[in-house]
Order: structure tokens, then sequence, then C-alpha cells
């Protein structure tokens, strides 16, 4: 059976038919897939918040290794003694939730656990004038209290985001960085360990006690990062747009929490 | 008779040296700028093409005689997002690590030209197995030019191999940092890329006088 291909009916039926074919192998692969997908991206918030808090399968000085995917769930249940949700707005912090009143809560929390708080929602929100809820994770490390805080801002091509562990004087304990698309090589490097372990005892206030964030600094003349009191890291070579868009996130998100950490004391 | 007659193994081959996608056809130099500053990510891109070559070459050989003319590219296209899509959520589901590891390279295998080149130059005229062939061999070549500049500018730039340091360390000055080494920053930038891309087509015509043009 010879069919004219040129013809202008069969074109358009050919195309009709294409895409029909096309969208719905692409539908049920989406969907037969989702859960699996979900379940993975919750499996590495947990694994995410646990490396910033120091719990980890790091050996050695090179690469950056989580908690096992089968034992995240138990680690995070031990490690994590209390999710608390925080809800500000215009710098203020109007009321503080733990787990269950926010997972109670009907407007927003519905039975989703702190943990999964779609933070990219939350900045629109503060945008749009409203109210927003800020995660934090409270846990031990060598004995001592520390807060888990969640970071999102603008990389060079994508989104960048993150978890910085703070103690209750906001000196970094830890951090953890990831991105959507950054330049492998370049601003990629942000996940890598010699990068997120330069934050480790960074002050985030002056002497004064003033809000000054960290600051990811070409030519500081400090490498080795043995000046933490500077509020600098040393920049990654050839990535200037992704260094400024994590001293910006650090310095827009974690001074929202400085209520909440002034109250502390 | 082996399984692949001779005609059938020169499709897999000749991609790999004398017809090379990259140093010969200078297709897909867009993806091997961007991703070459890692020997791991050179690697991943080179499978990765690999796979989506591979079958929709398959694919658009088996619709070869019911494609219409007109729309051909259109379908070309759609046949590999669609098959890049199907990649990257198949990976998210059963090898999250690997497709955090692969980010944005699956997305730029939507770019690369010599996808779009294999598809309208051999699959439209050939037979599946032949494609198939084709694909494979293709996808070979690109995956070894990714690799070798992969190797020089992670060597280079960062003194590193798939993460490894080999050189030593910069920071405490061991190894041949010692020496008074220091890692070439300019290698880690896209221009490298294409200078090293140059050096590999020089080198490739010196050796082999016929594939020099008049």
């Amino acid at each position: 059976m010879a069919v004219n291909t040129d013809k202008n009916s069969y074109t358009i039926l050919f195309a009709i038919a294409m895409v029909v074919v096309v969208g719905s192998v692409l539908a049920f692969t989406a969907s037969s897939l989702k859960p699996a997908i979900t379940k993975n991206k919750e499996i590495e918030r947990q694994q995410n918040i646990l490396y910033a808090m120091g719990i980890n399968g790091n050996e050695g000085t090179g690469d950056i290794t989580f908690v096992e995917k089968a034992k995240v769930a138990d680690a995070f249940k031990t490690n994590v003694s209390e999710q608390i949700v925080l809800e500000v707005k215009g710098g203020k912090v109007l009321k503080e939730m733990t787990r269950d009143e926010f997972m109670k809560s009907k407007d927003q929390g519905a039975g989703k656990e702190p943990y999964l708080i779609d933070i990219k929602k939350e900045q629109t929100k503060a945008k749009n004038g409203e109210s927003r809820f800020l995660p934090l994770f409270k846990g031990t490390q060598d004995g001592k209290t520390v807060y888990v805080t969640a970071v999102r801002g603008k990389g060079l091509w994508d989104a960048i985001w993150g978890y910085v562990t703070l103690d209750k004087d906001m000196v970094v304990q830890g951090a953890f960085f990831d991105h959507a698309g950054e330049t492998p090589g370049l601003g990629a490097n942000i996940k890598q360990r010699y990068f997120m372990d330069d934050f480790q005892g960074e002050k985030l206030l002056n002497d004064a006690g003033v809000f000054k964030g960290i600051k990811v600094a070409k030519g500081n003349n400090d490498p080795v990062n043995k000046i933490k009191d500077d509020n600098e890291v040393d920049a990654l070579a050839g990535a200037t747009i992704t260094g400024d868009g994590v001293s910006a996130m650090i310095k827009k998100d974690l001074k929202l929490y400085l209520p909440y950490f002034k109250n502390l004391k | 008779m082996g399984l692949l007659s001779k005609k059938d193994a020169k499709l897999i081959t000749d991609p790999l040296a004398d017809n090379n996608p990259i140093t010969i056809q200078v297709l897909g130099i867009c993806s091997a700028l961007a991703i070459t500053a890692e020997l791991k990510a050179s690697l991943v891109m080179g499978i990765a093409v690999l796979f989506v070559l591979g079958v929709g070459n398959v694919v658009i050989s088996l619709m070869r005689n019911i494609i219409p003319s007109k729309i051909r590219i259109i379908v070309q296209l759609i046949v590999v997002a669609a098959l890049v899509i199907i990649v990257d959520q198949v990976l998210k589901a059963f090898a999250y690590d690997l497709s955090k590891t692969l980010s944005v390279f699956i997305g730029l295998i939507i770019t690369n030209c010599i996808i779009m080149g294999r598809f309208e130059a051999f699959a439209l005229a050939n037979k599946p197995w032949q494609s198939f062939l084709d694909g494979i061999g293709n996808a070979l070549g690109y995956a070894v030019i990714l690799v070798i500049v992969g190797f020089f500018r992670e060597l280079l730039g960062s003194g590193t191999l798939f993460g490894i340091p080999v050189l030593g360390d910069p920071i405490e000055m061991t190894g041949v940092y010692a020496l008074g080494y220091e890692n070439n920053g300019f290698m880690l930038m896209p221009p490298m890329a294409l200078i090293i891309v140059g050096l590999i087509i020089w080198v490739q015509r010196s050796r082999n006088k016929d594939l020099i043009e008049d």
C-alpha cells in the first residue's frame, strides 16, 4: 500500500497522531514514575539536612557522601530532635509552631512534614506581602544544640539552595549547597567539600552582634580560610555569579532567622 | 560469518576516527565545550548520547517510510525530546544519584547536532539494524573525543581525574606543586575545550593526509 506522504491532509493527520502517541507515552512514563521520584526527593532532603549537621558518610578529603538511603529515615528520626516552623513577616516572627502544630494547621501544613516545606513557594508568598513559613531543625552536634536553616537563591543558570547549620550565636557549624544547573567544573563546585567545609566556623554576625552574612569573596588573601571572623570564604575560580548568588542567599534568607536566634540568648 | 558483516563493522569503526562526528564532521561542538571541564561529566554525557542516538536512530529508521518530508525535522526533534525526557525520568526514579550528576547534560542532548545529523543523514535512508550500528558508532566517536578533552582539562585545570587528586595537593604544596607547578585555571574555561579539539584535529590530520581537504 503506497501512501502519498506529501499530501497536506496526510501531514496534518501524521502530526496529530504523533503528538497523541508521544504525549501519551510521556504522560504514562511520568505518572507511573512519579511516586518513586517523589520518594527519592524526600530522601534527598533528609540526606541534605543530615549532611549539613555533619552526619554523612564522608571519608578522606575528596568526595561528598550521604547517609545511606536505607538508613536515612532512622538517622533523621534520631538526629533531628525537633522540627520547628516559624511564621515570619516583615522581619518579625509571628508564630512558632512545633511539627505537630504545623501538620495539623489547616491552611498550610495539612499533614505535610516541615522538612518538605517548599522554600520557593514561601519566597513567593513573602514577595506578595504575605507571611511565610521558615523550617528550622534542631539537633545536637558534639553535645551542643545546633539549628539547621534552609536557604534558596539564584545562581548563574538556575536555582541554588542549601542548608546551613548554626549554633545559638549564629556561627556556622556545617553547610550543604546544591544547584539545579550550574556549570560543571565551575559553578557546580559549590557542591564540593572544599567549598562547603570552608563555611564551618564562619560567623554570621559581627562583633557588635549586627547581622553581616558571609561573602564568597574573590582574592581575599585567605585561601586556606583560617580567619573565621572576617565573614568571608574563598571564592570558586570562574564562578563569580554563582558565588555571588551564594552570598546573596545567605544574606537574604538567614537574616529571616535572626529574630529567633536573638530570642535564644 | 561473524555477527557483523564487513560493511556493518565499518559503521561502527568509521566514526571513531576517519569520520569522527566532532573532529571531521565538526558537529556537537557546543556540548563538547560546555561539559568537558570534568572527566566524569564527559563520560556520563557520552553514555547518555549513546542511548539516545542508538534508540533514536532505530525509531526514525522504522518510521522512515511514513514520515511526511515536510515536517521531518519536527518529527526528529520530537523523537529526541521524548527520548531525552524518558531517560531523565527513568534516571530520577531508579538512579537518583546519577541523575543529579547528569543534571544539565541530559537536557543538553536535545541540542546536540550529532543526533539530528545522524537522523537526517542516515536513519531516514537506512534499515533499523544499520541505523542502530551507525548510532552506536557515532556516539562512541563523540564520547572518545569528549573523554580526551575532559582528561586534559580536568588534569591540567584542577589537578584531578574523576575528582581524585593525582598531581598532589595544591594547598599543602605536595607532589608536582612542590616543584612550582600551578593548576591552569584557563583550562576550566570553555575556550580551552575548543583549543584542545583543534589540537586533536591537527594531530589527526597530520597523521592521515587523506583527511585534508583541498
